[in-house]
């Protein structure tokens, strides 16, 4: 490989190994597996697949903790992304993944491309993309950044879901000063395929044409992997060439094209160049295949010229993908993709040598073995250790605390929060709905879309609440499972399975990797409980600043199926006279809780305990008395606690001004406890009283407590004689909180 | 009822409308695909929303030199019944079909909703089967939807009555809360003076089936198959 270094001359020095990411250690691997010492340009290559964001290397042995299969598992982790069935011979297609370090940089391109990306590793396996979600952590509200980087980030998902067709359907967004410095962008999306027609990034068949499809390659994005494989300093705004820019409208042309081209048999597999663009995208195909694909750079459509190999193989440029198609075949690809307006350009074969083999004008610049790019890379088992300070962060002397005057000024503190707060100045920013779909909007516990041609419907949620994690990773990560299946059940839907974001600080610090290990278990044990198998997933470590974690944040986005669409529960109150009642218990737990932190500043205490055979319970019985028409609305009990999700059963209706309520709980204990803790396993139902034998029956039958604690009645929440407030005084405070501040 | 529906890059509301027509509605569907030009046989024409080439330059300043216009063009010019949504009422105002313009939403941010909207006169073949006051309840969803209009074209189009749609609350009303993009006037849809050319930015595909929400989309498209139906009958 003498000829090799010429196009990229500068020698390899230990500076040079440094500046790629790479350690000493990784670096004499490099050497060994070569054989010889590497040039620049496949020093390149090694490092963005060396990265953690590419190689999963300390991550990989814990992720292997997590239940992946179950019976309507048709592609598990592994693939560009999850692949369930669904009946009627269709799949659904979904999968999360993280635009952190980019957003924080450029917040509006960095959210874009975001989108951008999971569209891509959805459409890439041949499924129509029909609704996105996303979940968004940024710093205190009153941080001087906070609402440019909100503004930005919502404009940026906007700007590129809207344009591009798919419906953002839901999401989370929260505030905590723990994201200043790193907020978190986690883009979800998912697509519905035919069952049988799923595409897979496969580079299959010596001398099988490889094609390169979508937009032209530019310098942009050059080491994005990398820099979202390492920590951040004070100068993160010097990165800002790093951050790719979107162009939603190619996007949507490669959607429309890729999709025209899959009715056909032309292709043999396909992959988006998402991180590490053609490198990784060609490699990963070989890696899938055991075989091996050679380039030639020349015919790679250029956007700038003077474009080194280098720059030409670590591009991010967006709105790209890489076909392995049959030979006979090139003619229909490039008929479909000039009829869309967009290139596409035959760059290379398909060899039986198992080599990813680059030429420049015929002279070869990189030539590696694939597997020591995939299956070679290094993998760690970095130590892990319970930090010291865990203790003290979990003490919580709950006697200490002043007890507030006024329970009612302190539901409508907690309503106004940033953080409690109505969505809807996010959301009303987002198209959610088109493609004709949206059964239910943003703004209940779970979006609900139909399945066109079919009686069923989808249902779809992000959760995590993070602080939890913080406080006791495994409670925290269970807690996010947990949560994300009773949003589900909430609507009545049944979790089919779950997709994970990963969101840690850095991985070689142990009381991260403590964190992180431990948050997998509580998600392993969560997901095993009920049933729901995790099929897709990102790892995103490195959310650190200048050496200060972000909370770990295991976002889960999970999707449930409906049998019968128009079966469904709604959280709104929808007819006086209807009984409240309680499925769950209250436990008194105050620990991590919203109002702990607003009303006290303080984040401390053992998050609430979820205990998972009441957990399924309780989502059971809510499922079946959905299924079986007896419920008027059904809310669970989250942030906030029960004060605060019997304030959203009376005032987040969407169109109408809401109803009130007059609540009687027997209760001993603290009465903040009572309204504002955040046990888990709760769910507010409204309904006929005739009704209400019958739910009795299934709870009886799921070993549920349930009590009738009301009476949807009114104009105001009457709450035992602790709070009293107007509906539309409530709704008020509600509806305004996060406009307030970032407008 | 035959319909055409044109497919530019970057529609994204097509699917949308060729559902409704097809399959709530159940009439005959083609697809117009922006590249071909258009032989006009077609009972009616439908400009869906999207983001036609993008609109990196202006919203629908692009579409309107695709070929496919001209024929449309041509259709409308024969008294063809042409309806565009969201985008496709950017369309038909840059291509000159429709008085006025739209500019960027008053907040300067997207705006997604349901709005209702009050029939301003039935007297048109895409309100004919509505009563004017009648109210209908549909969703917009643009960034651009601000409609603006000079003064002398405002009251030629309160003269010859073409401000078929105006943003009003729950009993009729138009106060500024129901506007919601600072459209002048609170008009949300106009035709030209023949009224035969109608453009409005909430869509009504997606107000057609009451699983998504309710039936006020179906005014439009059903006035219009009574139209088409009234002009064959004679």
């Amino acid at each position: 490989m003498s000829d090799a270094t010429s196009p990229a001359a500068a020698p390899v020095t230990p500076e040079v190994v440094h500046a790629h990411g790479l350690t000493d250690h990784e670096y004499a691997e490099i050497l060994r597996l070569l054989g010889r010492t590497p040039n620049l340009t496949e020093l390149g290559v090694f490092s963005v697949m060396w990265s953690e964001h590419c190689s999963y290397k300390s991550s990989r042995k814990h992720l292997k903790q997590l239940p992946t299969e179950g019976p309507r598992v048709l592609h598990g982790p592994g693939e560009n992304a999850g692949v369930m069935d669904i009946g009627d011979g269709l799949a659904v297609v979904f999968k999360i993944e993280s635009h952190n370090h980019p957003s924080f940089i450029e917040p509006y391109q960095g959210a874009a491309t975001g989108v951008g990306g999971i569209l891509r590793d959805v459409f890439t396996m041949g499924a129509r993309p029909i609704a996105s979600l996303n979940s968004l952590r940024f710093g205190a509200i009153l941080h001087p950044k906070t609402p440019y980087l909100v503004n930005g980030v919502v404009g940026g998902i906007g700007g590129y879901g809207n344009c591009v067709g798919v419906p953002t359907v839901g999401g989370d967004v929260y505030f905590d000063e723990c994201y200043d410095a790193n907020i978190l962008v986690n883009a979800f999306t998912l697509g519905l395929a035919e069952r049988d027609r799923i595409f897979t990034g496969k580079a299959r068949g010596a001398g099988n044409p490889v094609v390169y499809v979508g937009s032209k390659t530019g310098r942009d994005g050059v080491h994005g992997a990398t820099m979202a494989s390492e920590s951040f300093s004070e100068d993160a705004e010097q990165r800002r060439p790093t951050v790719q820019v979107g162009d939603p409208f190619t996007e949507k042309l490669l959607i429309e094209a890729c999709l025209e081209l899959m009715r056909t048999d032309a292709i043999v597999g396909i992959q988006d160049m998402g991180a590490a663009g053609l490198t990784s995208s060609a490699v990963e195909m070989a890696g899938r295949a055991g075989s091996g694909v050679e380039l030639e750079l020349a015919q790679v459509p250029l956007r700038e010229r003077g474009m080194t190999p280098y720059e030409i193989l670590l591009s991010e440029s967006q709105e790209r993908m890489l076909l392995v198609v049959h030979p006979e075949s090139v003619a229909e690809v490039r008929a479909i993709f000039e009829r869309w307006d967009l290139d596409a350009v035959v760059v290379g074969r398909v060899i039986d040598e198992p080599v990813f083999r680059v030429l420049s004008e015929g002279r070869p610049v990189a030539d590696i073995p694939v597997a020591a790019l995939t299956d070679a890379a290094p993998a760690y088992d970095r130590p892990a250790q319970r930090p010291p300070r865990q203790d003290e962060i979990q003490r919580l002397d709950a006697d200490a605390l002043p007890r507030p005057e006024s329970m009612t000024r302190v539901l409508e503190q907690l309503l106004g929060s940033p953080n409690l707060g109505s969505r809807e100045w996010v959301y009303r920013q987002y198209d959610h709905y088109v493609r004709g779909n949206t059964v239910l909007a943003p703004g209940a516990d779970a979006a609900v879309i139909r399945v066109k041609g079919t009686s069923r419907g989808l249902a779809l949620t992000v959760d995590c609440n993070a602080r939890y994690c913080y406080l006791d990773p495994h409670a925290g990560g269970m807690a996010a499972v947990a949560e994300a299946a009773r949003n589900l059940s909430c609507v009545g839907a049944t979790p089919l399975g779950l997709t994970d974001c990963l969101n840690f600080g850095n991985p070689e610090r142990e009381d991260v990797m403590w964190q992180f290990s431990q948050a997998i278990e509580g998600m392993r044990e969560a997901c095993l409980a009920l049933e729901v198998p995790v099929v897709s997933g990102n790892v995103s470590f490195y959310n650190e600043t200048d050496g200060v974690s972000i909370h770990p944040t295991p976002t889960v986005a999970m999707v449930g199926l409906l049998e019968d669409v128009t079966r469904i529960a709604t959280p709104w109150f929808k007819e006086e006279g209807d009984l409240v009642v309680l499925l769950g218990l209250n436990r008194d737990e105050l620990g991590g809780s919203e109002y702990l932190k607003v009303v006290h500043g303080q984040v401390a205490g053992k998050p609430p305990a979820v205990d998972l055979v009441l957990e399924r319970g309780i989502q059971r019985t809510c499922r079946l008395a959905v299924e079986q028409g007896l419920l008027s609305s059904a809310h669970d009990v989250s942030e906030g606690g029960l004060a605060v999700a019997l304030a959203e059963c009376c005032i987040a209706h969407p169109d109408r001004a809401g109803f009130g309520a007059v609540i009687e709980i027997e209760h001993r204990g603290r009465a903040d406890a009572l309204l504002f803790g955040e046990s888990h396993s709760r769910i507010v139902v409204s309904l006929k009283e005739r009704h209400c034998g019958l739910l009795q029956d299934i709870a009886t039958q799921e070993n549920v407590p349930m009590a009738v604690i009301g009476e949807v009645d009114g104009d105001r929440l009457a709450i035992n004689d602790l709070v009293r407030a107007p509906v539309q005084r409530l709704r008020n405070i509600w509806s305004t909180a996060l406009e307030r501040y970032v407008k | 009822m035959r319909w055409g529906v044109a497919v530019f890059p970057g529609s994204c509301d097509d699917d949308d409308v060729v559902h409704s027509l097809r399959h709530v509605l159940g009439h005959d569907v083609r697809t117009l695909w922006h590249k071909d030009p258009f032989d006009g046989r077609c009972d009616g024409v439908v400009l869906p929303g999207g983001f036609s080439y993008g609109d990196y330059l202006r919203a629908g300043a692009m579409a309107r030199f695709a070929p496919v216009m001209q024929g449309i063009v041509d259709f409308a010019a024969t008294g063809g019944l042409v309806l565009g949504i969201c985008n496709g009422f950017q369309i038909l105002c840059e291509a000159g079909l429709l008085p006025g313009a739209l500019t960027r939403n008053e907040s300067l941010r997207f705006v997604c909703r349901r709005v209702t909207l009050r029939v301003e006169h039935a007297r048109s073949p895409f309100t004919r089967t509505a009563r004017p006051g009648d109210l209908l309840e549909m969703p917009v969803k643009h960034g651009e939807g601000r409609y603006y209009a000079d003064a002398l074209t405002l009251d030629e189009l309160r003269d010859h009555g073409q401000v078929l749609l105006r943003y009003a609350d729950a009993v009729g009303g138009t106060p500024d809360a129901a506007n919601p993009n600072g459209s002048v006037e609170n008009i949300a849809g106009v035709c030209n003076r023949r009224r035969n050319v109608f453009g409005l930015m909430p869509h009504p595909e997606d107000a057609t089936e009451e699983l998504l929400g309710g039936v006020g989309g179906l005014t439009i498209f059903s006035s219009m198959a009574a139209e088409v139906e009234r002009r064959n009958g004679a």
